[in-house]
């Protein structure tokens, strides 16, 4: 039987579908999970897909916290259960404080929707692993709100800790930097996606489920959904992931 | 429960914090040479949510906004709030 990921569906969701065609691709059977509901139909693992829930009215994200739907996913969260954020998915974990840091608006005030470069920092992460080499992976991104803040602080503590899971590339090669022309929002140090401090939750702005397929034009996004599906199968055969910090799993709550 | 007495009006004010790239503020600054408008710096632009909660006094309806706009109204990473009190508004809530 294959593994069972829920897709969180809030109103205003829009990637929901592409998210469900990623993961059966993937090889898991997708679940949708309606915003209303607290119950996740003992799934093994959960992606937050892409859109504008609640219309994004207040800040992106906040609103979408609050639903009980997200209450269920704090608890799958804090049991060490792997979560995936995708561009609005990954607002909604940001404001939810699931993973560190916030998303501001672009830097450059438009929305932007374009191919970007990903470079992932690490390949022995829950949301890796299946990725196989160290190479960079083109996917679209579609966002007003992706520039990614932390303060100093705590951007020294996430590099440390090893919670950076994706940087955005720069055309000459290496990192882009909030000025490059690689880096599409203005994110510090170029992140695009990071982790929390357990490693079962994680974010990212590009949209690796609208790049898992040739036909898409692109099927580098697939190794990271593959790792969500196998870290999920993993986690539900065992009760831990590969490269999640078991007994800091608590700290997926906070 | 004891029923509310009054209805207190409030605003909250929220602007992102110093040093928080604000674009928005920029967007606005650049336009200003085009209004022939010059000696305008620091725009900063944030939101204001205006808001009524029942209470039986104002401390405690005061209580209930700083808790909004902590958890709800701003994202405390990237923004501040300041609270108004627009004043008691009307008499009995219902």
């Amino acid at each position: 039987m294959s593994v069972r990921i829920g897709v969180v569906l809030f109103p205003g969701s829009n990637r929901d579908i592409d998210a469900v065609n990623a993961l059966r691709i993937a090889g898991a059977e997708p679940v949708v999970l309606w915003h209303e509901t607290a119950d996740l139909g003992g799934v093994a693992g959960i992606l937050l897909p892409g859109g504008f829930a609640y219309g994004d009215y207040l800040r992106a994200g906040v609103i979408a916290r609050f639903s009980p739907v997200m209450r269920a996913v704090a608890d799958f969260a804090t049991r060490g259960g792997p979560v995936l954020g995708i561009c609005n998915g990954f607002q909604v974990l940001a404001e939810a404080r699931l993973v560190p840091g916030a998303l501001l608006r672009n830097r450059g005030l438009r929305f932007v929707c374009r191919e970007v470069s990903l470079l992932p920092e690490r390949l022995d992460s829950p949301f890796t692993r299946e990725i196989g080499e160290r190479r960079s992976l083109r996917m679209p991104v579609a966002h007003g709100e992706g520039c990614y803040y932390a303060d100093v602080v705590a951007l020294d503590a996430l590099e440390a800790a090893g919670q950076v899971l994706w940087r955005y590339a720069a055309a000459g090669g290496g990192i882009a930097g909030p000025d490059d022309s690689g880096n599409p929002n203005g994110s510090l140090r170029g992140i695009a996606g990071v982790s929390n401090a357990a490693g079962n939750v994680a974010g990212l702005m590009p949209h690796p489920e609208t790049a898992s397929e040739a036909l898409l034009g692109s099927e580098d996004g697939l190794g990271i959904i593959r790792s969500l599906v196998v870290s999920a199968a993993e986690w539900e055969r065992t009760g831990s992931i590969t490269g999640a910090r078991v007994a800091m799993a608590a700290e997926a709550g906070r | 429960m004891s029923e509310p007495t009054a209805t207190y009006r409030f605003a909250v004010n929220v602007t992102p914090k110093p040093g928080i790239l604000d674009p928005q503020g920029k967007a606005v600054e650049r336009s200003l040479p085009h209004l022939g408008i010059d000696g305008v710096s620091a725009v900063r632009v944030g939101r204001r949510v205006e808001l009524s909660v029942a209470g039986p006094d104002e401390a405690s309806a005061r209580s209930t906004v700083e808790r909004l706009a902590g958890e709800l109204l701003s994202n405390p990473l990237i923004e501040a709030f300041e609270i108004e009190v627009l004043g008691a508004a009307v008499g009995t809530a219902g």
